[in-house]
């Protein structure tokens, strides 16, 4: 079997006093589409910052493409092919919907065909080019923070929550890009709680509960399972979206 | 772009209010530009310490300590150019001030590299331990002064050349101050050019704002952090340099005396932002030498009741750095 693109095993992670992570473990296949669920406070979120280096996992192991990043800092991880999108955004709200994407672009400016694919998805993005990004309504500021993960090729792409305050139109289209993005060159780990949009687009999940990954397989059998879904999740698939 | 520009309007609206309180146009002018010139001097010092403030929550109490650092070494290389200082050709003049300038740049620059490795970095994320231990850094800094230059101060006359005053019928312009002017317009120039036009100035400008977010996207802010804080312990020694000729006189306690006169100004402006900085330093500038010449008595005070007003109007200062 092939070593997976990204793996934990055994992750602990503190913020202050408090321990958050106790002992997560799981797989991220390469190409594909990982969903990362549960409940809320399960620590889905801290795992992708734990991952990111943004806080420092006190016990355990990360391993992308077989190295082991657990004590990398976060710019070296970035650096491996790794983008980060925040359930807050986090974009700059200072600078322009342009310096944004050019600030994310670490390579050089950004491709014009990359953008064009990018503005044919998020067409806000186009529009308010020069506007600065504070000025953007939440949708659109979402669409920015997702564009900046993918205004270059990276090879993993984790996502906080990507469908946040969207209109269904914005989730389509960003259903399209994730789409199209799993199919081609980037492995997805994506936390969701529209589980609609996860069933659509996940090929397998790892349920998170109180700090630990209490599931993992493919979303095909997960989402059949409705007393699996209520017993991990609280409900059922079919209750959400 | 949409933009504020109700705090600049403070500016014309301040010299146009001060007018008829000062009554003569002459001594208006005059005040106005010697206003602008110890404003702009204040920018100088300040920018760099609203910017490492706003890239790493740094606050920085002992930034005095290059700016005296900074007018005791361009003391010493006018001193000892006193020569050329006191020659009659103006290309003397400047080759006198150029190299004391750069000396009183490059040492400050080289003290801050040193001051952050050592002083600062430990307290990262640590505000009351940085209060502490920069305002330690600055008490030694003040001490070594004295120990290296003695305790006594460095009186320096401005080259022949920047002594004396513009006459344009009634009004007088000191030379020095329309120096002070154009300098203080060159540094905002190049730093503003460099913060919107460049990358750097991209990713200073981001890390201001969100620095964590930055380190996502791959760049290495701690490296960047320490680039800002040697070009402004820099600023801070240029800064110093001219405010000891501006003053004929240097002594240790010159950086804790401006740092206050810093210290209003980057709050003014807004934590972060130099072109709140900019704007803040001309308010504070104009306002010391208006109240200075219309109420000597309440002159100390005129800066902190103007901090206090710009406060009540915007707590975050007239520009406000989003942050995360």
């Amino acid at each position: 079997m092939a070593e997976p693109l990204l793996s934990l095993r055994g992750v602990q992670t503190h913020i202050g006093r408090y321990h958050i992570l106790h002992g997560v473990e799981f797989d991220v296949a390469e190409g594909g589409l990982t969903m990362l669920l549960g409940r809320n406070g399960a620590g889905k979120t801290t795992t992708l910052r734990t991952i990111m280096g943004m806080w420092r996992a006190a016990a355990g192991e990360i391993r992308f493409d077989g190295r082991d990043i657990t004590h990398l800092p976060t710019p070296d991880i970035a650096r491996l092919g790794i983008a980060y999108v925040p359930e807050s955004m986090a974009i700059f709200a200072d600078l322009t919907v342009q310096e944004n994407l050019v600030l994310a672009a670490r390579s050089g400016p950004p491709d014009q065909k990359r953008l064009d694919w990018i503005f044919a998805r998020f067409e806000a993005l186009k529009r308010f080019w020069t506007l600065p990004a504070g000025l953007l309504s939440g949708g659109q500021k979402q669409m920015l923070a997702v564009a900046r993960a993918i205004v270059e090729p990276r090879r993993l792409l984790l996502i906080d929550e990507p469908t946040k305050g969207l209109a269904p139109a914005i989730i389509a289209n960003m259903i399209d890009a994730f789409r199209e993005l799993k199919d081609g060159e980037s492995t997805l780990l994506v936390v969701e709680q529209n589980f609609a949009f996860a069933r659509q687009l996940g090929d397998s999940v790892a349920v998170m509960d109180d700090g630990r990954v209490a599931h993992q397989g493919g979303m095909a059998a997960f989402a059949a399972d409705s007393a699996l879904q209520q017993h991990l999740l609280g409900l059922g698939m079919g209750e959400h979206q | 772009m949409k933009r504020d520009w109700l705090p600049l309007l403070l500016i014309p609206a301040l010299m146009i209010g001060a007018l008829p309180l000062i009554g003569s146009p002459a001594s208006w002018v005059t005040l106005t530009v010697a206003g602008l010139a110890m404003g702009l001097m204040i920018f100088i010092m300040a920018s760099g310490l609203t910017l490492t403030f706003g890239l790493m929550d740094v606050l920085n109490f002992g930034h005095g300590a290059f700016i005296a650092v900074g007018a005791f070494v361009a003391a010493s290389v006018m001193l000892a150019l006193a020569p050329w200082m006191t020659a009659d050709s103006i290309w003397l003049n400047l080759a006198a001030i150029g190299p004391a300038v750069l000396a009183a740049m490059v040492v400050s620059g080289v003290l801050g590299l040193a001051f952050e490795r050592v002083i600062v970095r430990p307290v990262y994320g640590q505000h009351l331990k940085q209060i502490l231990v920069t305002t330690g850094g600055l008490i030694v800094a003040e001490q070594l002064l004295k120990v290296i230059w003695g305790p006594d101060q460095i009186t320096l006359s401005r080259p022949t050349a920047l002594r004396g005053a513009f006459l344009f019928g009634d009004v007088a312009i000191e030379k020095y101050r329309v120096l002070a002017v154009a300098v203080g317009l060159v540094v905002f120039a190049a730093l503003a050019l460099t913060l919107n036009r460049t990358r750097i100035g991209l990713l200073i400008r981001a890390g201001v704002e969100n620095g964590e977010m930055v380190e996502a996207l791959g760049y290495r802010i701690r490296r960047l952090f320490v680039g800002v804080f040697v070009v402004g312990s820099a600023l801070a020694g240029l800064g110093g340099a001219m405010w000891g000729l501006y003053q004929e006189t240097v002594t240790a306690a010159i950086g804790a005396q401006v740092a206050v006169l810093v210290f209003i100004v980057i709050i003014i402006g807004g934590l972060g932002s130099v072109g709140g900085c900019f704007v803040g330093a001309l308010l504070v500038g104009l306002t010391a030498n208006y109240i200075g010449f219309l109420a000597p008595k309440v002159a100390l005070g005129s800066n902190i009741l103007l901090m206090a007003l710009v406060l009540l109007w915007r707590p975050q200062g007239l520009y406000p750095v989003a942050k995360r």
